[in-house]
C-alpha cells in the first residue's frame, strides 16, 4: 500500500509538469487554433535562461529564496520574450495564410530552436544548479522532496492564476472574444494583435516556468533536445483533457503522468508510450473533443 | 515519435550540405589530390594517401549524452599517435588521425564511418566506445575490408560482424561475471535488483550476464526493471525496486543516466550501493550524481592508481598534455591506437588484408590496460578491475582475472 501511494506521488509530480506545459499548448490553440509545436522548445530555452542566471548568481553553492525567485522570474521573462518574438516574426505574417502553412511554420520553428539550441548552447548536457536545496521530506512511508512539492505547488498556482485571468479580467474577456471570432472581436474594439501577442507571452512564460521545474525534476540535467519528449507528452495531455480547456490540460497531464508511472512500475518500461497513446486513442474514440473539451461542429 | 521522423530531415540536410562542401573543397588549390600510392604490382589499388601520411579514421561521441567517452578516447589516441610520430612514425611515414563526431547518435556513427572509409579513404578505423554504435558501423568497415579496432565496446556481438572487426578490451560475459563475483563473494550480497537500459545493447548484455552469474553463485535477483536511454524519471522503477528491499542495485548504464538514477534513489530513501560497468567511467558521473554515488562500485579496464611503470608512464604523459588524469576510456583509446600501429609495423604495409592478418596475430602486446592478446574471436582477453566511487575519486579495490 505504501508503495502504491509513493507511486501515486511520483505520478502526480511527473503529471504536473506535463500539465504545466500542456497549458501553453491549450492557450495558444484556444486563441489561434494553432498547435504551437515550438512551445516545448521555448520551455528548453527557459531552462537555459535558468541555467545561466542561476550559475551567474552562484546559486549552486549558495542557494537562497531570493536567487530562486530571480532565476524563476528570469526564466519566465526570457521565455516570454522569445514567445513574443516568434509570434511577431513568424506567426503574425502568416496569420492570413492557410492553417497548414502556420502548422508547418510551427514545426520549422521547433526544429530551428532544437538544432539552433545545439549551436548556441552547445549539444552537451548542462546542470542547472539547485536554486533551492532539494531536501528529502519523509511522511511515514512516503518520500517526497522539496522540489517535488514546488513542482506541484507552482503548477497548481499558475493554473488557478491563469483560470482567474482568463475568466475574471477585462483582458481575459478580450482573449476569449478573440478565441471565439477574431474579426468580430476587432469590430468590438479589441486590439486583437495585442491580445494574440499577450497570449503568446503568457503561454511562453508558463513554458519558461516549466523549464526550471523540468530541470528540478531531472536533477538539473538539461540539453537542447530536452523539450522534444515532454512536449510530445504534454501535447497528448492537452488533447486528452480537451484542447482549449485549462482544467482539461491539468487533468490530462496528471492522468498521463500517473499512467506512465504505474506502467513503468509494474510493466517493462517500453510499454509506457504504448499505454499512453492507447489511452489517448480510447478517450478520443468515446469523446472526440477530449475529457473536458466541448465538441463544436463546424457550421457551414 | 516526433523525434524519429525528424532524423531523416536532419540527415537529408546534412547530406545536402556535405555534398556542397565537397564540391567546393575538391578543386581548392591548397588541397591537391595526390595520385593513389601503389604498394605493389598486381595488388588491389591501395587507398590514396594524402601528403604521404598514413591516415587513420576515428569516430567517437565528442558531443551528446556520452561526450566524455569520445573526448577521453580521442585524447588517448592523440597521445599514442604523437608518441608514434615522435619515434619516427610507421613504415617511415607519419600517422594522422581524422576524427568524426557522431554526436552520441547511432545513425551519425554509421554516416561518420561511411565518410571516413569512402570519402577520406582511411586505412583503418578506430572507434567507438558505445557498443550499439560500434555494432551499427562495423558492417561498413567489414564490407570495405578496412580493419576496425574498437577501443572499448564490450558487447560480444560486435566482433561477430566480421573478420575485419577487432577490439582491445574484454567482453561483457566476462565483465558481468566480474561484478557478480564481486557482489556475491566480496560484498557478500544475497539480494540484488537490476535496472537496465533496454535501448542499449551494452546494458542489456551486461545485465543478462550479471544476472546469470549472480544466480549461479547462489544470489537472488529481487526485481529486474528497465528504462530507455535518455529517460529522466526513474522514480517509478526505483520505488518498485525499493519495495523488494535489495542490498544493492546493478545499473549497467551510461554515466548520465546512472548519475540521475543515483540521485533519485537517494531521494526515495533507497540508500543501497549501486553497481555498474565501464559505462560509468566519466568525471561527469560525480559532477552530476555527487554524494548520492558515494560507496558505489563499478568494473573497469584499468585503474590510474596501478603502480606498474607502464601505467604510471602513461598517466604522467597524459597529465602533462591534458592537465587531468586519464580515465579507463582514455587508456583504451591509447592502447587501441598502439595495437593498430604495432600491427601495421608487423605487416610492413597499410593495406587492409595485411593489417587485418597482423592484428589477428597480436600476442601479449604490453598495453597500459594489461597484456593484449587477440583471440580467435578477435576479442582481447584481459583482467578487469573493480573501482569504488568515493569523494569524487574512483578508488582501486581489486583485480579480477579472466
Amino acid at each position: 500500500m505504501s508503495t502504491f501511494i509513493q507511486q501515486l506521488a511520483n505520478g502526480v509530480s511527473l503529471g504536473s509538469i506535463y500539465a504545466l506545459i500542456a497549458l501553453g499548448y491549450t492557450m495558444v490553440f484556444g486563441v489561434l487554433k494553432l498547435i504551437n509545436f515550438a512551445h516545448s522548445d521555448v520551455m528548453m530555452v527557459g531552462a537555459y535562461v535558468a541555467f545561466f542566471v542561476a550559475t551567474g548568481l552562484n546559486a549552486g553553492p549558495d542557494p537562497s529564496i531570493a536567487s530562486a525567485l530571480i532565476t524563476f522570474l528570469a526564466a519566465m521573462a526570457g521565455a516570454a520574450a522569445l514567445g513574443i518574438a516568434i509570434e511577431r516574426l513568424v506567426y503574425r505574417p502568416l496569420r492570413s495564410a492557410s492553417r497548414l502553412s502556420l502548422l508547418i511554420a510551427a514545426m520549422g520553428m521547433s526544429l530551428l530552436l532544437e538544432y539552433g539550441g545545439q549551436v548556441v548552447f552547445g549539444p552537451q548536457h548542462r546542470r542547472v544548479p539547485d536554486v533551492i536545496t532539494d531536501e528529502r521530506i519523509v511522511l511515514g512511508d512516503l518520500n517526497l522532496t522539496v522540489h517535488k512539492l514546488i513542482i506541484l505547488g507552482v503548477s497548481v498556482v499558475l493554473m488557478l492564476g491563469l483560470h482567474f485571468f482568463v475568466n475574471k479580467t477585462r483582458t481575459g474577456t478580450a482573449m476569449r472574444a478573440v478565441s471565439q471570432n477574431v474579426d468580430a472581436a476587432k469590430l468590438m474594439g479589441v486590439n486583437t494583435d495585442f491580445i494574440i501577442g499577450l497570449t503568446f507571452a503568457i503561454g511562453s512564460a508558463l513554458a519558461g516556468a516549466a523549464g526550471l521545474l523540468v530541470a528540478f525534476h531531472q536533477q538539473g540535467d538539461i540539453d537542447p533536445l530536452m523539450g522534444v519528449y515532454p512536449g510530445l507528452k504534454a501535447f497528448v495531455a492537452a488533447v486528452l483533457g480537451g484542447i482549449g480547456s485549462i482544467y482539461g490540460a491539468m487533468l490530462g497531464g496528471l492522468l498521463i503522468g500517473v499512467a506512465e508511472t504505474f506502467v513503468a512500475a509494474y510493466l517493462p518500461s517500453s510499454f509506457r508510450d504504448t499505454i499512453t497513446f492507447s489511452i489517448l486513442i480510447l478517450v478520443l474514440l468515446v469523446r472526440p473533443a477530449g475529457l473536458l473539451g466541448k465538441f463544436k461542429p463546424e457550421k457551414v | 515519435m516526433l523525434n524519429r521522423c525528424r532524423f531523416p530531415i536532419v540527415l537529408a540536410f546534412s547530406a545536402l550540405f556535405a555534398s556542397f562542401a565537397c564540391k567546393k573543397s575538391n578543386p581548392a588549390p591548397d588541397a591537391p589530390r595526390t595520385p593513389p600510392a601503389r604498394d605493389g604490382v598486381g595488388a588491389p589499388p591501395a587507398r590514396p594517401v594524402a601528403g604521404g601520411d598514413i591516415v587513420i579514421g576515428e569516430f567517437g561521441s565528442m558531443t551528446g549524452a556520452t561526450a566524455t567517452f569520445g573526448e577521453m578516447t580521442h585524447r588517448g589516441i592523440e597521445l599514442a599517435i604523437e608518441e608514434v610520430n615522435a619515434a619516427g612514425g610507421v613504415l617511415g611515414r607519419k600517422v594522422r588521425v581524422l576524427l568524426e563526431d557522431d554526436q552520441s547518435e547511432t545513425p551519425q556513427a554509421v554516416s561518420a564511418v561511411k565518410k571516413l572509409i569512402h570519402q577520406d579513404k582511411v586505412v583503418a578505423v578506430l572507434g567507438e566506445v558505445a557498443s550499439k554504435r560500434s555494432i551499427a558501423a562495423a558492417p561498413i568497415a567489414q564490407r570495405a575490408k578496412v580493419p576496425m579496432v574498437s577501443p572499448s565496446s564490450t558487447n560480444p556481438e560486435l566482433t561477430e560482424k566480421g573478420d575485419y572487426i577487432f577490439r582491445v578490451c574484454f567482453i561483457d560475459p566476462f565483465q558481468g561475471t566480474v561484478m557478480a563475483k564481486f557482489a556475491r563473494n566480496t560484498l557478500k550480497f544475497d539480494k540484488i535488483a537490476v535496472l537496465r537500459d533496454v535501448k542499449n545493447d551494452y546494458s542489456v548484455g551486461l545485465a543478462n550476464f550479471f544476472t546469470e552469474q549472480f544466480k549461479a553463485l547462489g544470489g537472488t535477483v529481487t526485481l529486474d526493471k528497465s528504462y530507455s536511454e535518455g529517460d529522466k524519471d526513474f522514480n517509478a522503477q526505483l520505488t518498485a525496486i525499493k519495495a523488494t528491499a535489495p542490498q544493492g542495485i546493478f545499473v549497467p548504464g551510461y554515466y548520465t543516466d546512472v548519475a540521475i538514477v543515483a540521485q533519485q534513489a537517494k531521494k526515495l530513501g533507497l540508500s543501497v550501493p549501486l553497481l555498474g560497468g565501464d559505462g560509468w567511467d566519466s568525471e561527469k558521473l560525480w559532477e552530476i550524481g555527487g554524494e548520492s554515488l558515494e560507496g558505489s562500485y563499478f568494473s573497469n579496464h584499468y585503474s590510474k592508481d596501478d603502480q606498474s611503470p607502464r601505467v604510471q608512464k602513461f598517466v604522467t604523459a597524459f597529465k602533462t598534455k591534458y592537465q587531468k588524469p586519464p580515465d579507463g576510456l582514455a587508456a583504451m583509446g591509447y592502447d587501441a591506437a598502439k595495437v593498430l600501429v604495432d600491427a601495421m609495423t608487423r605487416a610492413g604495409a597499410t593495406d587492409g588484408k595485411k593489417v587485418r592478418d597482423a592484428l589477428a596475430k597480436t600476442t601479449k602486446y604490453a598495453g597500459v590496460t594489461g597484456d593484449i592478446t587477440i583471440n580467435e574471436k578477435r576479442d582481447a582477453v584481459k583482467p578487469a578491475v573493480v573501482l569504488k566511487v568515493t569523494k569524487g575519486q574512483f578508488q582501486y579495490v581489486e583485480t579480477i582475472q579472466p
